[in-house]
């Protein structure tokens, strides 16, 4: 009763690609431990990209249209990202190859290590972790080891704000530590008088996402890492919201201990329908001996005459490895290209342009839509999907009723500060006229909400199909494609 | 440079705003910190950039440069253009996490169908929609068995025949915890039956690679058996091509896969990024980390796709989140897709036949030079550790010289095997290749 899978179009027989014949004197395969049966599809070439091509064509995308995604910086992708990366050079080498035959890759990871290092203003950073939330295990597992070198095995608590990202409390629950939540106060920013009342000898260290995920600079930033770092603490800074800081502010230099990068987010590499991410992490002096290893470091004699030579080398309190190899190597290649299109002037515009886009629509849309925080945002902001005088429209309604528009709608229920919250980054890349068009779709819809409420409910009517009942799909799990009836072995 | 203000845009907007310059909307931030300083190097543009990358990109020595032996967990294997044709659309590439299926429809079914293949290959039930890599969906699939026993018991058995940055990075995560890793210390040589000594009733789980580190492939009928017995669960870490042709961890009884997805239409791309495999029997469907997507009905009762089970994750459970998994690989898990539904049955088994055929070949070839063993006994796939009459690190300089990448030194990671190379061999390594690596060998060590 499903959708036509690949495995419905199989026949068998039918084969996508022809491998050569083995050149070698054959070996028999062994009898034992031999699989009898290998349900795969049989497809031929065309008909597999038919299906993949049609499949795309069902989705929403920054390169086909507006997608304010708060929180994830769905900005446009450079295509020139995409043909450095596949250069020969760079995809086809083996992690494991000798250090002598790959120091041009080498030579890209330091130089990003070192930029990385020098747009967030710290003194170290690995390129390994594989996502945000791997960067922040990353930063957090460094936490726990700095302690424990420095005696202080005892530090078991993070304290993470009620703003903060899902990731924060999982990622220190993840890595053993108690986690305990501060409020935020009335302006948005970190209470402090409830920070203080946490930060005692069991404090290991603080999450701060700053701007915070109401898109809000939080203002008493300098006593928040003050309170923390007098309490013997570490400050770790969630850096999924750094588009707002580029050439703006170096977290290191305002306090922050640690913090992992997106750069998927930041650095404009696609998000890929969920991945992969990139989540390197930087950190001050003091931590930079705790790096998972190995990082790449560089040899230079002095003469200067010699090029510089590129190796591995693994820092001496080092947690250990956070996955296979290097890191997303790829990713990299991307983002290290994106910092050579800007480079420091040409990025500082980035976090300008990002905060002013977000404050344009900010201001086309908090008459009609409540904005809970009244404040100059910066690369993002949270709006109320609601009206007191409209019974039973929730943000989802809105966010359904956008796709008729052919927008992405933003964020829905997060952060969980606000009621029915709508997260709203549009980033640098897009146009004027596109936010025009976007904030007349959202006061239409607005008016709609009070004179034709079932529009929204009903909504979307114009996508590839009808909203969707995730309860029954969790009520009937299906997680896989039937075989078809002509499968046989 | 990719932002396309112009000065009247901006007036226009700053306007709206109410500030008069854009500095303005910065001060929230401490002015002492305010517009740094960035010493980075000045703005390029493409045509510069792709100058300056082509030249970088050629300081690197390819597989198509020097033919090459290397895997130990990353393997080069032709990928059909169809792949990359695909994993460049657009529409694919620039979408992020379907958490609106209405117009995620592609990103969704891609992915129950990149389920269903790993579901298929592996014998499982239940595969998410995909890992960082291999070495942590092998931690995430020790953090599940931990989840599965409610933390109650506290110890893996983990096999020294398990990839060593997988060990690594499964110490890493674990660390300064109260849970104890036991097996690192066996021989490189034993078997997954000396595992069972060390199974008991304070562990939660039973940790091996198929093949593994060295390229053996084993029977685990008995290991499951003793580590159902025990209460414990069975995970096994797989390279997917091996189980094209040989029995899958489903048939064996395990209760956990995760794996390394590179090898089905990944590039090298210098160790990432690559694709983590997870999968799970039906009843562990509610500890498995990471996305699944499910089928469900639209309101006119028309078929979909959407993300189901998501109060098992960190943005529902926040602090009570068995995994923080948020990002996973779905570029990486849609290339497996494209490639697994191109080759199909046949084309699956045919590759991983070719693998076999050529590493068994290679094998023969290299264990009949005076002084090289065969230090892999029995089965094996596409790899193979052979001890050498010279140090491995000497012996690749050597090979290096001659044009060729040898395979990876085991003493790095298992003290005492310096002299012992782990070689593989791949269908993208030719009769003639081999013949050459041979001359080479032979030279290297008697010339």
């Amino acid at each position: 009763m499903g959708k036509k899978t690949i495995y419905d179009k199989s026949v068998p027989g039918r084969r996508g690609i022809r491998f050569p014949k083995p050149e070698v004197p054959e070996t028999p395969l062994p009898d034992a431990l031999l699989r009898a049966d290998l349900p795969l599809p049989e497809v031929s070439e065309n008909e597999v990209i038919r299906h993949f091509t049609k499949l795309s064509q069902l989705n929403h995308g920054v390169d086909i249209g507006f997608y304010p995604l708060g929180s994830c910086t769905m900005k446009y992708n450079p295509k020139v990202n995409e043909a450095a990366a596949r250069l020969h050079g760079f995809s086809q080498i083996h992690p494991l190859q000798p250090e002598e035959t790959v120091q041009g890759a080498l030579h890209l990871m330091y130089q990003l290590q070192e930029h990385l290092a020098e747009i967030g203003g710290f003194a170290g950073v690995t390129l390994q972790p594989a996502a945000g939330a791997h960067g922040e295990l990353t930063g957090i597992l460094m936490v726990k080891k700095y302690h424990e070198v420095n005696g202080e095995p005892h530090r078991n608590k993070i304290l993470v704000p009620d703003s903060a990202h899902g990731t924060n409390p999982a990622t220190s629950a993840m890595s053993g530590f108690i986690v305990k939540e501060i409020p935020s106060d009335e302006r948005g920013n970190v209470d402090l008088e409830a920070l203080k009342a946490e930060c005692d000898e069991t404090l290991a260290g603080f999450m701060l996402t700053n701007p915070n995920t109401l898109g809000l600079f939080d203002e008493n930033v300098c006593d928040i890492a003050a309170i923390v770092h007098q309490a013997g603490g570490l400050m770790y800074g969630d850096g999924a919201n750094m588009n707002a800081l580029l050439g703006i502010a170096k977290p290191g230099e305002f306090g922050v201990d640690i913090m992992h990068y997106n750069l998927h987010k930041t650095f404009s590499t696609p998000h890929g329908g969920g991945g992969p991410g990139s989540g390197p992490v930087g950190v001050v002096e003091k931590l930079v001996d705790f790096l998972p290893g190995p990082v790449v470091v560089m040899e230079q004699d002095d003469s200067g005459f010699d090029f510089p030579y590129y190796y591995f080398a693994t820092p001496k309190h080092s947690i250990g490895r956070m996955k296979s190899f290097h890191g997303q190597f790829g990713v990299m290649v991307r983002a290290y290209t994106y910092i050579l299109m800007h480079g420091p002037d040409g990025l500082r515009e980035v976090g300008e342009l990002a905060v002013l886009n977000a404050n344009y629509l900010m201001h086309k849309l908090k008459g009609v839509y409540r904005l809970p925080y009244d404040r100059v945002c910066m690369h993002e902001f949270v709006l109320e999907g609601r009206w007191p005088e409209v019974e039973d429209i929730h943000a989802l309604d809105i966010s359904k009723r956008l796709m008729d528009f052919g927008f992405h709608p933003p964020t829905n229920y997060f952060p969980l500060i606000v009621r029915e919250a709508l997260m709203i980054e549009p980033t640098e890349t897009e146009t004027k006229e596109t936010l025009d068009a976007f904030a007349d779709a959202m006061l239409q819809i607005a008016e709609e909400a009070k004179t034709n409420p079932d529009l929204l409910h009903s909504a979307p009517h114009n996508t590839p199909i009808g909203r969707l009942d995730e309860v029954h799909a969790a009520k009937n799990l299906i997680l896989c494609c039937g075989l078809p009836d002509s499968y046989s072995d | 440079m990719f932002h396309p203000h112009t000065q009247s845009d901006r007036d226009e907007m700053l306007g709206l705003v109410g500030a008069k310059s854009i500095e303005e909307l910065f001060e929230a931030v401490p002015a002492e910190f305010r517009f740094p300083e960035l010493n980075l190097p000045p703005q390029l543009t493409e045509m510069e950039v792709m100058d300056l990358l082509q030249d970088l990109s050629a300081g690197n020595e390819t597989h198509r440069d020097l033919p090459m032996f290397l895997g130990a967990g990353a393997y080069h294997h032709f990928i059909p253009a169809a792949v990359d044709a695909i994993i460049s659309r657009g529409e694919f590439l620039t979408a992020y996490t379907p958490y609106q299926p209405e117009i995620s429809q592609g990103t969704l079914q891609a992915v129950f169908e990149f389920q269903s293949h790993v579901i298929n290959l592996t014998g499982m039930d239940v595969s998410n929609a995909s890992h960082y890599d291999g070495a942590t969906a092998a931690a995430e699939a020790v953090n599940m068995a931990r989840t599965v026993s409610r933390n109650k018991r506290k110890k893996a058995v983990i096999s020294p025949g398990l990839h060593p940055h997988y060990r690594e990075t499964i110490n890493t995560y674990n660390q300064g915890d109260d849970f104890t890793i036991v097996g690192e210390d066996l021989a490189p040589d034993s078997t997954p039956e000396d595992l069972i000594a060390l199974i008991d009733e304070d562990t939660a789980v039973v940790l091996v690679a198929y093949p593994d580190f060295f390229g053996r492939v084993y029977d685990l009928t008995e290991l499951a058996e003793k580590t159902h017995q025990a209460g414990a669960l069975l995970a096994v870490s797989v390279n997917p091509l091996a189980l094209a042709l040989f029995k899958s961890p489903g048939d064996f009884d395990a209760d956990i896969v995760c794996g390394e997805g590179q090898p089905l239409g990944i590039p090298l791309s210098y160790g990432g990024p690559y694709l983590g495999l997870l999968a799970t029997k039906d009843k562990y469907v509610r500890s498995i980390a990471g996305r699944l997507v499910g089928e469900t009905i639209d309101v006119n009762g028309e078929p979909g796709y959407v993300l189901t089970l998501s109060t098992r994750e960190q943005h529902i459970k926040r602090g009570r989140a068995s995994s923080n998994i948020c990002s996973n690989q779905g570029l990486m898990a849609l290339a497996a897709t494209v490639y697994i539904s191109l080759l199909g049955k046949d084309g699956l088994r045919e590759v991983a036949n070719l693998n076999y055929q050529n590493a068994h070949y290679a094998a023969r070839k290299i264990s009949g030079i005076d002084g090289f063993e065969l230090w892999t006994d029995g089965l094996f796939f596409n790899e193979f550790a052979v001890r050498c009459p010279l140090p491995v690190a000497e012996l690749n300089e050597r090979l290096l010289d001659a044009g060729i990448i040898g395979g990876y030194e085991l003493g790095q990671n298992y003290p005492g095997m310096e002299d012992t190379m782990l070689v593989a061999v791949t269908e993208m390594n030719r009769k003639e290749d081999i013949d050459y690596l041979v001359e080479v060998l032979k030279e290297v060590a008697h010339g």
